[in-house]
């Protein structure tokens, strides 16, 4: 992280400052905040908010621990990679993910079926997609759990949509002209996550076997899937 | 409001810094950070359009400069204080008003699973809207400039479009992040020509979805 400390109090302050306009008392409040002493670290500032919000009965400790443990154990590319298996053995679930993707994803129980809206647009030989959210971080949660910082960074987000063939070079996948690419750009609550290509060499692998070439990467469409010889060396 | 946010199509932002094996979390106070915010939804004081709004009226240098928690932490602070959750007092001083009763969290541990997880968001509405526009037509993103949230890009405001999908109704950031209604209205998937968007350089095959409000869209 390269923001100092003294930059980040700044800006918290003056960014309550902002929200506050027109709010004279919130605005001389925050204005005093500014010459304050507070304990500059980010984690104690965090850790000072979190004891007031326990200690007013507004956040339940437990709460925020199930939510965290979710998201860093439960909720992650391993979801998207079964759904993805899934298809690669079985032309039918395929034709059910790609016309209702929350219902086709409900068989594995990570998802609702009146869950927040998925969709999921199909790689093929001469078609490749690839997911952005030029405005915040828009991301399918439930498939890939949190997005990588490089996803929210200015440099993808407002790359992507100009230059996709480019972005997709620096990742290392060089387009022909032959290929068509789509960029979904994830402007309202819908989510998407690409399905890739079946990789060759992998006839009469199982479906726990392929979800384990599958990666997050292939998902949000700055990579392919690679055959198991080039995953295993 | 035309802010740095909105940041598809510019240029020189640099290499993409990829990071191997990355963790979910960098430090443990980005995941209370991402906690907090996930809870204090449930009190159904604000949404999420208003709290995407938050980020958005940082002033650009600090948007650039700021990590992705921080912003969250700055718009959780923002939003605990405007919407009267906690006063700006009790944040400087770190402890409750005493005059302010205990209240009951109404998000609990055991509520929380993958699959309620993924209803998080709550946008679409079942609701008999008749869209405005067919799959097929041709439409056009209108010029629009508001000062306040939106969710149509500046990169496409004037370009022509072609109407892929409808996914149904859903509320309306513009207002809703306002809490001034939501305004609901269908939502279509919108194909546009990549070389409608950037002209000769890009290549003439490749085009970019967006998903537009009937709001955001006029006949071509």
């Amino acid at each position: 992280m390269t923001t100092t400390r003294r930059d980040f109090l700044t800006t918290a302050m003056s960014a309550a400052g902002v929200a506050a306009t027109g709010d004279l008392v919130q605005e001389q409040d925050s204005h005093h905040e500014l010459h304050q002493v507070v304990p500059s670290d980010p984690a104690l500032r965090v850790k000072a908010l979190e004891s007031l919000l326990v200690e007013k009965g507004l956040l339940d400790r437990a709460a925020l621990d199930a939510l965290v443990d979710a998201y860093e154990n439960k909720i992650g590319p391993r979801n998207g990679a079964r759904v993805v298996a899934r298809v690669w053995v079985d032309p039918a679930y395929k034709a059910r993910l790609l016309a209702d993707a929350n219902d086709a994803m409900a068989d594995f129980g990570f998802i609702s079926r009146q869950g927040d809206r998925m969709v999921v647009v199909e790689n093929t030989p001469t078609v490749h997609n690839l997911i952005v959210c030029t405005l915040c971080s828009c991301y399918p949660w439930p498939v890939l759990g949190l997005p990588p910082v490089w996803y929210k960074s200015a440099a993808y987000r407002s790359r992507a949509v100009i230059d996709p063939r480019g972005v997709l070079r620096e990742f290392g996948l060089h387009l022909g002209d032959d290929v068509e690419v789509r960029v979904w750009d994830s402007t309202a609550e819908l989510r998407y996550l690409v399905l890739p290509e079946r990789p060759g060499g992998t006839e009469g692998m199982s479906e726990d076997e392929l979800a384990e070439l599958v990666t997050r990467d292939s998902m949000v469409g700055v990579a392919k899937v690679q055959p198991p010889s080039k995953v295993s060396s | 409001m035309n802010g740095i946010h909105d940041m598809g199509g510019m240029q020189d932002m640099g290499p993409i810094d990829y990071e191997r094996n990355e963790p979910v979390f960098h430090a443990a106070w980005e995941s209370r950070v991402f906690a907090m915010v996930l809870a204090t939804f449930a009190w159904h004081k604000w949404n999420l359009d208003a709290f995407r709004h938050t980020r958005e009226v940082l002033p650009p240098e600090d948007y650039l400069r700021l990590s992705y928690y921080e912003q969250w932490f700055s718009g959780l602070r923002d939003l605990l204080v405007r919407r009267g959750l906690v006063t700006a007092s009790e944040i400087e001083n770190g402890v409750p008003t005493a005059s302010v009763g205990k209240a009951t969290p109404p998000l609990t541990a055991d509520q929380i699973s993958p699959v309620v997880l993924s209803t998080r968001i709550h946008a679409q509405r079942d609701l008999p809207a008749s869209p405005r526009f067919k799959l097929g037509q041709q439409v056009r993103a209108r010029n629009l400039n508001p000062v306040g949230h939106t969710r149509l890009p500046r990169y496409a405001r004037g370009k022509l479009g072609a109407i892929h999908r409808n996914y149904g109704v859903f509320v309306f950031p513009d207002t809703n992040a306002h809490f001034l209604g939501e305004k609901p209205q269908h939502v279509y998937s919108v194909r546009f020509a990549a070389r409608e968007l950037w002209g000769e350089q890009a290549a003439p095959q490749d085009s970019v979805y967006l998903d537009m409000w009937d709001d955001y869209l006029e006949p071509a």
